[in-house]
């Protein structure tokens, strides 16, 4: 059985002005438990619609999203989600923010404590783990995100862009963080991405959507996740078939792009 | 206009003297003073607390100055005071001429001081008079009245130390000056000098003296610290209530569309209301009593803290209240974790305006009718012309409103050091 299945998913929004928008059509997809899904698109392909949906943010107009078998009716705590940035809570420690989730659901300091401290390990923050939020670079409040996400222990992770506002290099580490804690959990994770070479390199399944109406366009089953788990990502990024399969998909997205620039030039 | 022009004045001279002598021993280093450019960057400007304290002395040494304050060594000239005189020539109606001395004696107002002896015997008709005048005020003379034939008609008065006077005419003596009036009495103003006489500016020492006095003894039955102590207790009185209820129709505004539709009128119409301009209508529905007034400040305060608490709920950013929900929290924890947390530096923001504007509120409210607070020590001193109460009294409602903000300001920093960091 499917850990998480989508099933036939459409998402119709009404506009102020009596249109509609489609951003999702008929999108249908099975996550087994563990396999790690990048989604990627040009903008206004529906990937963030899908992921509220999935999250329970969004309820579809169409289809549905059964977890374990269980109908997605609201967000839960088996879905833990990632943000891009400022969804940490800045009035609390590092610590806190990590804990929050066992602390709202009631579990006891005593049995927290040490999840919290092994996940500040984890993502390497054992000495700042009293600081607070606003104390932090944003690469370390990106891991505190993971970790706080961890602590839940989810069945899935979504997560939204969670490395878009980082500066270059700091991204390349967490991407490696990001394959680490995949490979260490064992959890079923969906990345949504902008950047076609991060999605490459994480993505163990890669879907790229095309938009109006937002729609899978094509799936790829990829070795790289699995190649750069502890290794330098920048070796994987040498692999001939890596430099292949990015401008393959570069200029599939940049074919989209073209095509929406070019309809929108003819209804205007 | 001469005060404003002294004040610029020792403005720019104080402003030269710093850049000459922070030039002769510039050798800091830090960001700021390595910028090139500074003008226009408004993160290099901080105030500059030598021009702070240099600020308060110059005012202290201009009022000083025009108060002839022991506090300041030099003053602007003062007012006349002590004694002399004027020789006035008189034409009786035979046709003579002879001439008296008018003696005057310029004395402080508040001082017991007797008339100048004069001898009463003429020298030829003419007597010398006797005149004593405030400092800063005027007196109204007729030398004519002891003169032999004084009263007669035909005689008058023709001169004044020498110089020719008639009605309407003022001519100078040595020390001020004389008009004569219509009907040929001497209207004598000595001189007042640049100094500011005290029922209009009293000196900072009287003041000073003042405040030790009504600290000790009170003022109206209630002693200095009850005035103030009332007003401020009225404040947070009034911002309590208001922030009580202010604060929870705020949050359920920000929450749930009913409240928004059903409160947005009322606090969209409320809020630019003045609470000045309730005070009529707070006294004819509860009078000047102590309950009016807190009614008062907690109108004044409830809108505002209203929409603090409405503008801390809009500013949550969904992306934390999702990650909330998807760590498992329920509606009430997200309540308590995350919106309130996060509304608190808008909540402080409105609580330092509310509080601003209740004290200043209060002060008003206190003009108008009260029995006591620190509004109505001023409004009660100023019938009285007692200009040093009014004085130490906005001197000290602008150190209490300061202090609020001062304190609210410390308040945020500690509570919601996460102010704007978010």
């Amino acid at each position: 059985m499917g850990n998480l299945v989508i099933d036939d998913l459409s998402m119709r929004f009404d506009l102020p002005n009596g249109g509609s928008v489609q951003a999702l059509k008929n999108v249908s997809l099975e996550l087994a438990k563990g396999e790690l899904l990048a989604v990627l698109g040009p903008s206004g392909c529906g990937k963030t619609t899908l992921l509220n949906i999935v999250a329970g943010f969004l309820a579809p107009t169409g289809g549905q999203v059964t977890l374990n078998g269980n109908k997605v009716t609201g967000p839960g705590a088996e879905r833990g989600m990632v943000f891009q940035q400022g969804a940490l809570f800045e009035w609390m420690s590092v610590r806190r923010n990590i804990s929050f989730g066992p602390d709202m659901a009631g579990k006891p300091a005593s049995e927290t404590a040490p999840i919290v401290e092994n996940l500040l390990r984890t993502v390497g923050l054992q000495d700042f783990g009293d600081k607070m939020i606003y104390e932090l670079s944003g690469g370390m409040q990106q891991r505190v995100a993971l970790a706080r996400c961890l602590a839940n222990d989810p069945d899935v992770i979504l997560m939204d862009e969670p490395l878009g506002a980082l500066d270059a290099l700091t991204r390349e580490k967490m991407q490696g963080l990001v394959l680490k804690l995949w490979k260490e959990t064992g959890k079923t994770i969906i990345l949504i991405t902008h950047s076609v070479e991060e999605a490459l390199l994480l993505g163990e399944r890669l879907l790229v959507m095309a938009p109006r109406p937002g729609r899978i366009h094509k799936e790829y089953h990829l070795p790289f996740a699995e190649m750069g788990v502890g290794r330098d990502l920048r070796l994987v990024k040498k692999e001939p078939e890596f430099a292949e399969r990015r401008e393959e998909i570069l200029s599939m997205i940049w074919d989209m792009e073209e095509e929406i620039m070019g309809r929108q030039e003819e209804s205007a | 206009m001469i005060v404003f022009l002294l004040y610029l004045t020792i403005f720019a001279l104080a402003y030269v003297a710093y850049r000459f002598w922070e030039r002769s021993r510039r050798h800091i280093h830090d960001f700021d003073s390595l910028k090139t450019v500074t003008f226009g960057d408004e993160s290099a400007v901080s105030p500059n607390r030598f021009a702070s304290v240099v600020s308060i002395i110059a005012l202290f040494a201009i009022w000083g100055a025009f108060t002839g304050s022991v506090i300041t060594p030099l003053h602007v000239p003062g007012p006349f005071v002590g004694d002399t005189s004027f020789t006035y020539t008189a034409r009786n109606a035979a046709g003579e001429t002879d001439d008296a001395v008018a003696h005057l004696r310029v004395y402080r107002v508040g001082e017991e001081v007797d008339l100048p002896e004069v001898s009463d015997q003429p020298n030829v008709f003419a007597v010398d008079d006797a005149v004593k005048i405030g400092a800063w005020r005027s007196a109204l003379s007729r030398p004519n009245e002891n003169d032999i034939g004084g009263k007669e008609d035909g005689y008058s008065l023709i001169a004044i130390d020498g110089q020719p006077i008639a009605p309407g005419e003022t001519v100078r003596f040595s020390d001020g000056e004389i008009t004569m009036t219509n009907k040929g009495s001497l209207s004598i103003k000595p001189d007042k000098g640049w100094q500011m006489e005290p029922i209009w500016l009293p000196a900072p020492e009287a003041v000073v003296s003042r405040l030790g006095e009504i600290a000790s003894e009170g003022y109206k039955n209630f002693s200095l610290w009850e005035h103030l102590g009332y007003s401020l207790g009225r404040v947070l009185v009034g911002f309590v209530i208001g922030s009580i209820i202010g604060i929870p129709l705020g949050y359920a505004m920000g929450l749930s569309n009913w409240f928004r539709g059903w409160f947005d009128p009322i606090v969209e119409f409320m809020r630019p209301v003045p609470p000045l301009a309730l005070i009529p209508l707070i006294i004819i529905w509860f009078g000047i009593g102590e309950e009016g007034k807190i009614i008062l400040l907690f109108l004044a305060a409830l809108w505002i803290m209203t929409i603090a608490a409405r503008a801390g709920v809009s500013g949550v950013r969904i992306s934390k209240v999702h990650a909330a929900y998807s760590l498992g929290a329920s509606k009430w924890q997200i309540l308590r974790h995350v919106i309130v947390p996060n509304s608190l530096p808008e909540i402080f923001t409105g609580a330092r305006v509310a509080m601003g504007v209740c004290w200043g509120t209060v002060v008003a409210a206190e003009l108008v009718a009260a029995d006591r607070g620190a509004g109505m020590m001023i409004v009660n001193a100023s019938k009285f012309q007692l200009t040093d109460i009014v004085i130490l009294g906005i001197i000290l409602i602008g150190i209490i409103g300061y202090g609020i903000d001062i304190l609210m300001r410390m308040a945020e920093k500690w509570l919601v050091p996460w102010k704007g960091r978010g």
